[in-house]
């Protein structure tokens, strides 16, 4: 597995556990449960500066975006004009040119706005961003946004925090197929073997939060999804037997009495 | 105070004092000015231009940054 590489326009990724840094119950807690799952990548969102209480430390403090790749979300953006503007707050903000967008369509779900993400993927591409959209397990939109210029697709396994794991593995294993760009199954996962399951399906990488964030020891959870997601990634490359009906033995029948 | 003006920041109406840079007020609120995006009334500044846009009676700011977060 020494030349398999995860490369998204042009860059290239050591992990395929992608972390979010949401929900922990503080910053070091945070940094140690990335530290162990091995993820180069995390995401962050963006919001107003406290400015009333500076006390608070930074996130950046204690994620060191020389270490790891920073990527920025738009988290909690409902329209194209939102999560265009959260983009460029993001840009702004000094990171890198990448973004995870996510243009939601309803409060109970979270499921995205298809037609929406497409539609401020093609804004933000024409400004130079590397758009990363989070969709639906859609192959045809997830299509769309490979054709406006997204670089890599992430599609959601279960809604986002549900933990309801691989709801639709036909859907995704049809994304995986048809769709030439890395595919990274993102939000719904909720415990280490839905994340081998998704690799094993043939997706490129796995973005979660809340499966370890909200894990009752983040840390341990952390640790199991390495290696679920390692084993995943190895079986699929391994390739997996056939499913049969009936019995093949695996004890040889010459020699028996 | 003498020139005073009142701008926005973050939602909270301040009272500002007149010709006083978006650097000027960063500093003040103790904000590096590293890995935070300054919106000057629904323009992003380039932090090079921090130093020389000042802020008049008015102005909406927003001082945005990283924070913890997976998907939303």
């Amino acid at each position: 597995m020494a030349d398999d590489r995860l490369i998204i326009a042009g860059r290239e990724f050591k992990s395929r556990l992608w972390v979010g840094t949401g929900k922990y119950k503080d910053f070091a807690e945070t940094k140690k449960a990335i530290e162990v799952s091995g993820a180069d990548v995390v995401t962050v969102a963006v919001r107003r500066v406290n400015i009333t209480d500076r006390s608070k430390e930074n996130l950046l403090d204690y994620i060191d975006p020389k270490k790891y790749t920073i990527l920025p979300n738009t988290a909690g953006c409902y329209t194209v004009e939102d999560a265009v503007r959260y983009s460029r707050l993001a840009r702004a903000a000094g990171v890198s040119d990448l973004v995870k967008l996510e243009v939601l369509g309803d409060e109970r779900t979270l499921f995205p706005d298809t037609a929406g993400l497409i539609e401020a993927a093609k804004i933000l591409i024409k400004e130079g961003f590397i758009v990363l959209p989070y969709t639906n397990d859609d192959p045809i939109v997830a299509q769309k946004l490979v054709d406006v210029g997204c670089p890599a697709v992430m599609p959601l396994a279960a809604p986002i925090g549900s933990g309801l794991g691989i709801r639709n593995p036909y859907n995704l294993k049809i994304i995986m197929e048809m769709i030439k760009v890395p595919i990274i199954v993102d939000a719904g996962v909720g415990t280490a073997s839905d994340a081998a399951f998704a690799m094993e399906l043939g997706a490129d990488a796995v973005l979660m939060n809340t499966a370890i964030a909200g894990a009752k020891d983040p840390i341990s959870m952390a640790q199991a999804m390495k290696y679920a997601v390692h084993a995943g990634r190895l079986a699929y490359k391994a390739g997996r037997i056939p499913r049969k009906l009936y019995a093949t033995a695996s004890s040889p029948i010459e020699g028996m009495l | 105070m003498e020139n005073a003006i009142k701008i926005q920041v973050n939602g909270d109406v301040r009272t500002w004092r007149s010709g006083a840079t978006v650097a000027d007020l960063l500093k003040e609120l103790d904000i590096k000015t590293e890995r935070v995006a300054v919106e000057l009334n629904l323009e992003i500044l380039d932090r090079a231009m921090f130093d020389q846009r000042s802020l008049k009676d008015g102005d909406r700011v927003e001082i945005m940054s990283f924070i913890g977060g997976g998907s939303f």
